[in-house]
């Protein structure tokens, strides 16, 4: 077993195998960008078929939970970026407080998410589970908002797992951290953890606009 | 034989389940994917059978549908997609660029157990219910109304997705950066620019597959509403998300056979390879083109006549690099010294088959006589002519032509010209009349048919029971070679390429020291180290000389 | 194929921070925007600003939190051809839809 820090025995030089691993971390995010794409492009055409019925439906989730997530996330963004030149300077107690305080931005995140899921439950807005939209809705009303409230809880979904791997690469990382593992010489998983996380930014980044914003005045 | 090779280097069944060695992960997928063609093919005989009658001799329509989807879900993701990626790629392309792995060797590993995995849920499905939806799983029959094992079978095939794109990955990154010194781009097989171009499609292509099978799985786990009409879903949107993916498929399944014969046609008319940069560029020209082509398959859905028409002319324009190769490699022929190796067989029956699979393509891709043929069985013939004619042949083929570099031995020879042309009859005759079928106005998918079309059934039939004659061939002295056969040299063809400049069977290393590259491919006219001369040199390949 | 330089490329916690600022506001426009109603003034402009906004973001933390801007072509090649890959799906297929109301 070889331990993180060691030339890998395909490779010639450690120059090879850090440009190597980075590309294969960006190569990795593109299929992420077709993997959300398609929830994209279900999104681009039930929102241009139903315009009104998203508008009214997107009212009823909460913008200021939406807005802070996003705040929240940009700044772990910025702790991971932090974290990422602490290991190119070769400073280690830094490293570890950054990714530290990317990991509890990221679980802050998480957790205002689930209030918000919690919020959907109680107003009965979880598609398939007792759902109505509103009190006296009609059938027609229920379907056709449920389509945004599918589309809702799978992007929103999907990018909650994907956070949920992050920090637990983030934890992964941490560790190694604490151990002192990372030097400037060898600093390879958190600038490509940080490329991932930097990612699963982006994608709430559209994300919000998307689904909280809609024609809100 | 040398002493110490990739296959005897380290004993038990430990040193195989968790090798990282990209040879030995090429052997533990050659022998699922056969697994999977003969699940496929267990289908595909019980679907000729029952097709003998006109009212149908085997099973009921209900159960009928199930036989023709699991055929097509077996055979297109778990034996076409991974067969030369996943066997021939992995093994030959760190030979073939001068590495001694892929890139990332245990992620290699990872999409093998991905593919089991993925397998795991499909096979469950197919034994508890089957799949009735077609291999194309349209909503809102899958997602709302089958009744059938749907929802382990889209688990599965979306798992099996994952392993795909690892070694596209894999692929990419390996071809980038792990290069030996001197192996530029132009300087690399062109087998190599195909699994790149492969690779391509795996990264940008799977990912759609996935996301979409993972929504209508959800939809009919949780009764959405994306693609379903009732509740104000789309199921045209499932069809332009499915196909996004399902045509790309289509050239993952074939570049890889023409990268195969790009390499066989070189060696067995020790003629350099016509075009090459042709060649390579008109691999990448399909893998980009293709993403532009997808719905002409739903020419009849009620798309836009305006969104037809740039399919429609989309579609035509992808032919072209394909022909291209045709031309560079009929040129190859061309006053080349030929010999009617094994391999060279599959190659040329390649070229004939794929021409008239690709042609009939453009039948298919014109607006008005699609509207005709769709959904018959010139469709059926169509593809069938491609994937099995074009790309089974150039992957057996191409398990030929290395099989002395994987095994270090030497199949029989004229038992393998036997039975490539008992092949080659089997085929036509068991798809060619499908083309006629089609045409006269054959349904596909259907289980009965009007008894006008019997005879020409019945030649199917009898055509396909030839046709398994000539895989069951091949499997049985292949595998009788790994014990029995002659050994072979280095070099048996003699060809160029770093591959046939190691060992064979090569060390696990793949070379003893790292190679230099100075020459350029195919150089069958300057190669002396090779034995290879211009003039009065021994022309004839063989392998046993 | 060497690109060594652009590796070792170390960006300063500066221009982290000044990026991370120009995200927060524009965070803030894009919840203001969105509070008023500019479709009057040109149908789809809500959406229309909604997403420059995010593409703008999006573009920030790739440039410079991702270190794009100092990653080798091939790392911007891959980049570049996984949007233009959606973009593929998204045109393709909403032109089929949009183009079914035309005639």
């Amino acid at each position: 077993m070889h331990r993180t820090g060691e030339l890998f025995g395909q490779y010639k030089t450690m120059e090879q195998q850090r440009e190597t691993a980075s590309l294969g971390m960006w190569v990795f995010l593109s299929t992420e960008v077709l993997f959300f794409g398609g929830m994209f492009m279900t999104y681009t055409l039930n929102r241009s078929t139903y315009p009104d019925i998203f508008s009214e439906a997107s009212k009823t989730i909460n913008l200021w939970l939406g807005a802070v997530n996003t705040i929240v996330l940009i700044a772990s963004s910025l702790t991971m970026a932090m974290a990422v030149w602490s290991s190119q300077v070769g400073k280690k107690k830094l490293l570890t407080i950054f990714l530290v305080a990317t990991l509890i931005l990221g679980c802050v995140f998480l957790g205002i998410k689930s209030v918000e899921y919690h919020e959907k439950y109680v107003e009965h807005h979880i598609p398939g589970w007792n759902y109505q939209f509103e009190p006296g809705a009609d059938v027609s009303t229920n379907a056709h908002t449920q389509l945004f409230f599918s589309l809702y809880f799978a992007m929103t979904g999907l990018h909650a797992l994907h956070m949920i791997v992050g920090a637990g690469l983030l934890l992964w990382l941490i560790r190694q951290s604490i151990r002192g593992r990372f030097t400037p010489e060898y600093n390879t998983p958190v600038e490509n953890i940080g490329l991932y996380w930097h990612f699963v930014d982006i994608v709430w980044i559209f994300l919000f606009p998307l689904l909280y914003l809609i024609d809100r005045h | 034989m040398p002493r110490e090779h990739y296959l005897n280097a380290t004993y038990g069944i430990r040193s195989w389940l968790l090798t990282t060695d990209h040879k030995r992960i090429a052997m533990l997928y050659l022998v699922s994917v056969t697994f999977f063609f003969f699940i496929g093919g267990a289908f595909a005989t019980m679907i000729r059978i029952h097709l003998l009658t006109p009212t149908g001799l085997l099973v009921t329509p209900e159960t009928y549908n199930k036989l023709f989807t699991m055929h097509g879900v077996a055979m297109i993701f778990f034996f076409l997609i991974p067969s030369i990626p996943a066997v021939l790629g992995n093994f030959l392309l760190p030979i073939m660029i001068g590495a001694k792995d892929l890139a990332f060797p245990k992620i290699n590993l990872l999409s093998w157990y991905i593919y089991l995995i993925g397998g795991g849920f499909v096979l469950y499905s197919f034994s508890t219910g089957g799949l009735d939806t077609g291999w194309t799983f349209y909503t809102p029959l899958s997602s709302v109304y089958s009744n059938s094992a749907v929802t382990p079978a889209v688990i599965g095939v979306f798992i099996n997705g994952f392993s795909s794109i690892l070694t596209g990955l894999n692929f990419i990154v390996t071809v980038h950066t792990m290069r030996a010194p001197g192996m530029t781009w132009f300087r690399m097989p062109l087998f190599v620019w195909a699994q790149y171009a492969t690779s391509i499609i795996f990264i940008l292509g799977t990912p759609v597959i996935a996301i979409t099978l993972l929504l209508a799985g959800m939809e009919r786990m949780f009764h959405l509403g994306f693609f379903n009409p009732a509740l104000g879903g789309d199921p045209i949107l499932f069809q332009h998300l499915f196909w996004f993916y399902s045509h790309p498929a289509v050239y993952i399944m074939i570049l890889p056979a023409m990268g195969v014969i790009s390499e066989i046609i070189p060696t067995f008319a020790r003629k350099p390879i016509f075009g090459y940069s042709f060649i390579a560029g008109s691999s990448i020209a399909i893998a980009v083109i293709g993403f532009f082509v997808w719905a002409h398959h739903m020419f009849l859905t009620g798309q836009s006549t305006y969104s037809a028409l740039a399919f429609s002319l989309l579609s035509y324009l992808v032919a072209i690099p394909s022909a291209v190769k045709v031309f560079n490699w009929t040129s190859t022929l061309y006053k080349g010294s030929i010999s009617y190796d094994t391999p060279m067989l599959y190659a040329l029956g390649f070229i004939g088959l794929f021409l008239i699979g690709g042609l009939t393509g453009l039948f298919l891709a014109c607006l008005g006589l699609d509207i005709h043929i769709h959904d018959t069985y010139f469709v059926v013939a169509h593809f069938h002519y491609i994937m099995v004619g074009g790309a089974v042949m150039g992957y057996v083929g191409g398990l030929h032509f290395w099989w002395p570099k994987i095994t270090g031995k030497l199949y029989p020879e004229f038992l393998a010209r036997v039975a490539a042309v008992i092949l080659f009859i089997g085929f036509n005759l068991t798809f060619f009349p499908q083309f006629l079928l089609g045409y006269l106005g054959m349904p596909r998918r259907y289980s009965s048919y009007p008894p006008e079309f019997q005879v020409l059934n019945v030649m199917s039939t009898a055509g396909a029971s030839i046709l398994a004659l000539g895989y069951l061939l091949p499997m049985i002295y292949l595998t009788w070679s790994m014990r029995y056969g002659k050994v072979a040299g280095r070099n048996p063809w003699p060809a160029t390429g770093l591959e046939w400049q190691t060992d064979s069977p090569p060390p696990t290393e793949n070379f003893d020291v790292t190679p230099e590259v100075t020459w350029e491919p195919y150089d069958y006219e300057n190669r002396p180290d090779l034995g290879l001369a211009i003039e009065g040199a021994p022309t004839h390949a063989h392998g046993d000389d | 194929m060497s690109e060594h330089q652009s590796e070792h490329h170390i960006v300063s916690p500066t221009i982290y921070f000044v990026i991370f600022g120009v995200l927060m506001i524009c965070t803030i426009l894009t919840v203001v925007a969105a509070e008023i109603d500019l479709n009057q003034y040109f149908g789809g402009l809500n959406i229309i600003v909604a997403l420059t906004i995010a593409v703008f973001k999006a573009s920030l933390v790739v440039l410079f939190f991702m270190h794009a801007k100092y990653s080798p072509k091939r790392t911007q090649m891959v980049i570049v051809a996984s949007i233009f890959w959606l973009g593929i799906m998204l045109f393709m297929t909403m032109s089929d839809y949009v183009s079914r109301l035309w005639s």
